[in-house]
This record gives C-alpha cells, structure tokens and sequence, in this order.
C-alpha cells in the first residue's frame, strides 16, 4: 500500500506553472530516486512533498499511518550552518523537536532515540565535537543522524553526495542503502547522479520535458533511460 | 592602593543613591535578556537587527512627540513589534533579502523621524533631544520606580520563554526548513522571537540608546562564539559576559562620569578582544 501518493500535482511559484500533472507513489519500503536536470522543479517537488510549499492544484495524499511530520529530512547545507556553534549531539537531538508538541525539553526516550541514531551513523565518538569543525562527510551523517531521530518510516535526502569526495560519497550511498534495507526505512531521494539511482533504486522518477516513473527496468527500456545508457555506454568505452 | 581605596569609597556612596541600584538593576537585566537574544539572532544574520528597529523605535517616539502623547510607550511597543515581524517572519522567497530589509528600515525610520521632529515639533532643543535617544542620555540614572518593576516584570516574562522554548528555538535557529519540515510550528516561534526582540530593544533604548543597542545583541554573542563550541555554551557564556561588561561599564561611567552608553560598549569591545585572544589560543593548542 502507498504511504505517499501525489494525485495530478501541478507545482510552481508565483503563478509559474513548472511540473503539470504528476502522479506518481511510494510504497513502504521502496527507494525512489528523483532524477532530472536544474531548474526541472526537483527542489520544488521536495518542498511540496514536505509541506514547506502549496501545490497550484493536485494534493498529496499520505496514507498507510504516514503523516506528513513524519518524514525525516535531509536538506542541502545552509549558510548559517556553515559557521554554527553546535555540538554533534545538539544537533541529532533537534531532529526530535517536531514529536514534542510543545512540551518544552526532551524525554529519556527522545534521548535514547539520539543516541541510536548516532550509534548507527558511526558518529558517536563525535558527540561532544563541535558542529562546524567536522568535514562534510561526517557533517551529512549528523544531519542525517538528526533526520532518523524524526521518522522510522520515509526519508527524504536532497541531493546527499553533493560536495563530496567519491569515496566518501560511496560510503553515504551504502548508509542510505542499509537504512532502507535493514530498518526498511522508505526513502525518496534526489539526485544528480543518475548512475547511482540506477545502481540502489528501486523506482526512478524522472521529471523535465518527458516525465518518467516507474520501476528501474522499466526506466533503463524508457525513452529517458535510454538516453542516459547511451551516454554511460560511450563513456565506458 | 589608595587609588583603589579612594574608587570603592566613592561607589559606596553612589550607591546610596536610590537611582544607581535601579540603573544597575536595569542594567544587568536588560544585558541579560539581549545577550541570550542576540545569540539567535547573530546565528540567523541579523546582527543588525537591533539597530534599524531601534531606529524603528526612535522614529516611533519622533511621531509621538508629533502628537503630543502623554505615555509614547504602547505606541512605540507596536510600532516596533510589527517592523520586528515584518522582518524575522520566514519565508525564504521574500523578495528583498535580510540585510537589506533591516538597512532600509532602519534608515527610513531613522530620517522620518528625524524629518517629522524637525518639522513638525516647535521644541527648542532638538539637536540634544535627538542625541539624547540616539546615544543613551543619562535617562538610565533617572529611573523611576515604575520604570524598574516594568523592566523585571518584563525580564523575567523573557527569561521565562527562553528558558522553555530554548530546545524550539534552537531547531528553529539552525535550520527552520527542517523545523518546519518536520513538524515544529517555526512561524509561531519566530513570530514569538520576533516580538521578544522588539520589546527588549525599546526597553534597551533607555540604557545605551538606539544606536548603540548593537552593541549588547551581538558583542555579548561574538565572544563567547570565538571560545565556546557548543550551543549551550555559547549562550550561557555570552549572558555572563554581557552582564559583566554591563555592570563593569555602569560602575566605570558613574565614577569617572563617561557617557553610560559608549562606555558600556568600550568595555564590551575589550572584552571582545579578550575572547579573539583566547580563541586564538585555544584554537592554536588544537592545531
């Protein structure tokens, strides 16, 4: 069953139609890639899923106990983030905010949460270490950390490689996998990288002039697969 | 030795004096509240903040005076609560950016003040009262008692709310998309910032005047930031700071009779220069 349909979506901003008509859903457990070019509304589609923005018309419909809060958010880095006095674990700990309605500090269950979510992401032994002196690998497990303490079901990351090294950007998309795989987190992820959606996903949607969504055969036998075989095939040669 | 003798002597008897305690009371109140703000508030990039709304509030008084009200201050409040959330509200699509909002706001206010004052208001001591809000008169020696119970009352009403929403407002601080994203009511709180921003910076005219509210949001915050790591050090340090500075500068400016404000921020700039050293130090150790 979908835990996250979108029904007719018609996205944009100021009266600025950008993406009509998607339709597309996420079922629990799935890895859903969203590929596309600049400018193709990838970040709006995501702001849209989130909340942060209204459609112009169509909805987004969650079901299967989802609820819109509980999606766990990966997002790009901010300025502001780049010089915060922060430690690891304020951080991971602020990701439990969202489940705490107005009560004004965190339980022992909030801080058991934390302290897992930093468990799985190796970075424990970072806890105490200031925010901003980490490199951007372990700066994206920390958010990511922070991400997992507000969801057990989806995961939305926002282009979560980008700005790192290959090895380490390896190493971020084999976290992402165990976490779908293992704990069956669902997670719906945008990305440039179609080689790497193609290589974990399990359904790819992607948007632009032609907009594709299906399961990852189907995409690489797709109009638009077919083009991004043919440039992967020339580069291998 | 004597020296020293001779200063102590000299605040025993200041002190006496009903009006100096509730300077100092005030004082230390309104540089707590500020500092624990301005943490917040240099983090979100809006240092400035405190000047173009306490520019705000001048041109506010400018109209009240205009109108020949009796009790400028709930005109003021308003005037400046509303500038305050018209430029924390969130929206990152806002079509004129932070900066330049809080620069444009400020200066507006600021000459339409100044403009209304000049031509509208027959007073014959305009340059002085102009200065006098601009730079801190002496009016935080001329207390009232009301003025000091509004000024508790108020303090301890902040301290309250950031004491209980210090785990929102950090969230919110760091990053409001995924506050909001994932189910933080961000609007609400940074509509709450906003208005608590607002008042402290009307309440912090009477002590160092509009142009040098800066001065307490964002020296108190700087300086802990060059030495401390963590979000709660951070803020705890900048509070003590900002309250030491402030009473040092009080004590100074009474016994050597400097203007109360400037000398506040002179201490707050060498405390500054304290923590870059210290900072530097540090970070170098770790190197």
């Amino acid at each position: 069953m979908a835990q996250l349909s979108c029904v007719d979506l018609c996205l944009g901003y100021d009266n600025k139609v950008i993406l009509e008509n998607l339709n597309f859903s996420v079922s629990s457990g799935d890895y859903l890639c969203i590929v596309g070019e600049n400018g193709s509304g990838k970040s709006t589609l995501m702001k849209t899923i989130l909340g942060l923005q209204s459609p112009i018309s169509g909805k987004v419909v969650f079901s299967d106990g989802m609820h819109k809060d509980q999606i766990g958010y990966l997002p790009q880095q901010t300025v502001v983030q780049k010089d915060f006095p922060a430690s690891v674990r304020e951080i991971v700990l602020s990701g439990c905010c969202g489940g705490s309605g107005f009560r004004p500090f965190y339980n022992a269950s909030q801080k058991e949460l934390c302290e897992k979510a930093m468990e799985k992401m190796g970075i424990t032994n970072l806890s105490k270490r200031c925010y901003r002196e980490l490199s951007g690998g372990q700066q994206q497990r920390v958010l990511l950390a922070r991400a997992l303490c507000a969801t057990e079901k989806m995961l939305l990351l926002d282009e979560p490689v980008s700005g790192l090294d290959p090895k380490v950007t390896a190493d971020m998309y084999e976290l992402i996998e165990r976490l779908n795989r293992e704990d069956k987190i669902t997670v719906i992820m945008i990305s440039h990288d179609i080689s790497a959606a193609v290589k974990y996903a399990t359904h790819i949607l992607h948007i632009g002039k032609n907009v594709f969504f299906g399961k990852k055969h189907e995409y690489l036998k797709s109009r638009e697969g077919k083009i991004f075989d043919i440039a992967e095939g020339g580069a291998k040669q | 030795m004597n020296f020293f003798v001779k200063i102590i002597n000299d605040l025993q008897t200041y002190f006496e004096f009903p009006f100096v305690r509730y300077a100092l009371i005030v004082g230390i109140l309104i540089s707590l509240c500020s500092s624990l703000l301005g943490v917040t508030l240099v983090l979100k990039r809006f240092s400035f903040i405190g000047d173009g709304l306490s520019h705000v509030a001048f041109g506010a008084m400018a109209i009240a005076s205009v109108l020949k009200l009796t009790n400028n201050m709930p005109l003021i409040l308003i005037i400046t609560v509303l500038c305050a959330i018209l430029l924390l509200r969130s929206g990152s699509r806002r079509k004129i950016k932070g900066d330049a909002a809080v620069a444009m706001i400020s200066v507006g206010a600021l000459a339409m003040g100044y403009l209304m004052l000049n031509v509208l208001n027959p007073s014959s001591n305009l340059t002085g009262d102009v200065c006098s809000t601009l730079f801190g008169s002496t009016s935080i020696l001329t207390l009232t008692k009301t003025n000091v119970y509004i000024c508790i009352v108020l303090s301890v009403l902040m301290l309250l709310f950031f004491v209980f929403f210090y785990n929102k407002i950090f969230a919110v601080t760091f990053d409001e998309n995924f506050a909001l994203a994932t189910g933080t009511k961000a609007n609400l709180y940074n509509l709450l910032i906003a208005v608590v921003v607002a008042v402290i910076i009307v309440l912090a005219m009477n002590l160092v005047g509009s142009l040098l509210i800066s001065a307490l949001v964002i020296f108190p915050a700087l300086s802990a930031m060059r030495v401390f790591k963590s979000f709660k050090s951070v803020t705890i340090c900048s509070a003590i700071f900002s309250v030491v500075c402030t009473t040092l500068g009080l004590l100074i400016s009474i016994v050597a009779g400097t203007p109360v404000g400037s000398t506040i921020v002179a201490v707050d700039i060498v405390g500054f220069l304290g923590f870059y050293v210290a900072g530097l130090i540090k970070g170098g150790k770790k190197a």
